[in-house]
């Protein structure tokens, strides 16, 4: 039987997807499963990342899996100069699954390959990062009910940022999405992402700022304004405080609406925004225990 | 073609009894032609020749490779770098069979990808592109996802 890595969101269909929600929402009801006892699982941080990697540790610890690995690579066999290749050929040896973050683009392609055991990526540079969508997506359908006709406002950096890309591409494959852009023109949407929407036949707007538009709102997605993504920095000062969201901005949008964030923010959520009941970025990254559950025990079968 | 023309264009490559003769390849690229269908491993003979003038393509170079006859997944490798390229099938003499290359749904090594921080370009893997657009080209990379462009193509 073909393993069932997941390397890219778009590997999944929109079966897997719903799968693996439903699964999610069985391990928030009952987190503690010991689905992979006797399981050994390798936890590959080639660059490191606490938050994702205890996400995950988490996921394997409450499904009473074992693990094995290091949290970045000067402490592994990698700051001696061994392959990618070589790394995942003796790791996939020793062990049942492989989870994995790796600075550079394509190695969780790469690494699936190689190995004999399914490969989960948790981030290959700026190209993917498919376990955060997922759970974005089930952080969109708690909150929401549902993941047809969502109307979602994409606002920061939706050039580099690869949450946006990812989570646009998996809504896509629902009923009726609408999609609104706020970004700087220097990291606006890419136009292949506009073209592919074009031809789905989504509807999608673009706007330059963060006004009474969120009104219609049922999801604020915020994201990050990276200085180092600016060529001039006088540019990038003139945008950083245009991008933030603030507690009085929120009061006519809708009371469904909730605001999702991948976490960590710098300052475009301001601090007042936290105690509103409709921050909910906090309750998005425990979302992300449970659906690493899921994800793990969908590639492997064990539900 | 005077006839005194033809003549010494024989001269220049003799003409072979049986197999392939492929015109139309970029001067500058024949030993990139040579080296991706892996002619320096056959043991017929070959004859080659180039910088013979052109009036399409200014300067032009032609293989005739006796005995060998191309599949077309094979041939159509050169496609990326003789894009105009042509080959005369010869049998006993004669030209019994002429193909254009075309360029394939898949390029698999030959080209590097143009993503300085892609898995390929940091470690001895064969790149593995899909072919997206033919015209003009864009190759997605099966590992970093990114879109090399005709203009950012380098030969590997
Ligand atoms: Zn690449």
């Amino acid at each position: 039987m073909k393993k069932k890595d997941l390397i890219s969101i778009t590997d999944y269909s929109k079966e897997d997807y719903l799968r693996i929600l439903e699964l999610a929402a069985d391990f928030e009801k009952n987190p503690n499963q010991r689905l992979l006892e006797g399981k050994v699982v390798a936890s590959l941080f080639f660059e490191p990342s606490t938050r994702t990697r205890l996400s995950f540790e988490t996921a394997i610890n409450r499904l009473g899996g074992r693990i094995i690995g290091f949290s970045d690579a000067g402490s592994s066999s990698v700051s001696k100069g061994e392959t990618l290749h070589d790394t995942i050929r003796m790791v996939s040896n020793y062990v049942d699954l492989i989870v994995m973050r790796h600075h550079l683009e394509g190695s969780a392609r790469y690494a699936a390959e190689v190995a004999d055991v399914p490969v989960i990526n948790a981030g290959d540079g700026a190209n993917q990062h498919p376990t955060q969508t997922l759970l974005d997506m089930y952080s969109i359908l708690k909150t929401q009910g549902t993941l047809d006709n969502i109307n979602i406002f994409m606002i920061g950096d939706l050039k580099y940022g690869r949450t946006v890309h990812s989570l646009l591409m998996a809504l896509s494959e629902f009923e009726k999405p609408i999609f609104n852009f706020i970004a700087p023109e220097e990291l606006a949407m890419p136009e292949e992402y506009k073209l592919f929407l074009k031809e789905k036949g989504i509807r999608f707007f673009e706007h330059t700022e963060i006004n009474d538009n969120i009104n219609h709102a049922d999801i604020i997605y915020m994201t990050r304004v990276q200085k180092e993504r600016f060529m001039d920095p006088i540019e990038y000062e003139k945008v950083k405080n245009v991008y933030i969201l603030k507690n009085n901005m929120l009061k006519d949008t809708k009371s469904n609406m909730r605001i999702l964030h991948p976490l960590p923010r710098i300052n475009e959520i301001h601090p007042d925004v936290d105690k509103n009941e409709k921050a909910y970025y906090f309750t998005q990254a425990k979302n992300g225990v449970y659906t690493r559950q899921a994800i793990i025990s969908h590639i492997l079968n064990l539900k | 073609m005077p006839d005194s023309f033809k003549k010494k264009l024989k001269l220049k490559v003799s003409a072979i009894n049986n197999g392939t003769v492929i015109d139309h390849i970029p001067s500058e690229n024949l030993f990139k032609v040579i080296s991706i269908l892996g002619l320096q491993k056959v043991k017929s003979q070959i004859t080659f020749g180039f910088n013979f003038e052109s009036e399409k393509m200014g300067s032009k170079a032609i293989i005739k490779v006796s005995d060998v006859f191309f599949e077309d997944d094979e041939i159509n490798k050169i496609s990326l770098i003789a894009r105009n390229a042509k080959l005369n099938i010869i049998r006993d003499y004669e030209v019994v069979e002429k193909r254009v290359v075309e360029v394939p749904d898949k390029v698999i090594g030959i080209v590097k990808c143009f993503n300085p921080k892609c898995i390929t370009n940091n470690e001895e893997i064969t790149t593995y592109f899909n072919v997206i657009s033919k015209k003009p080209l864009d190759l997605k990379c099966k590992y970093c996802e990114k879109i090399t462009h005709e203009h950012q193509m380098v030969i590997k």
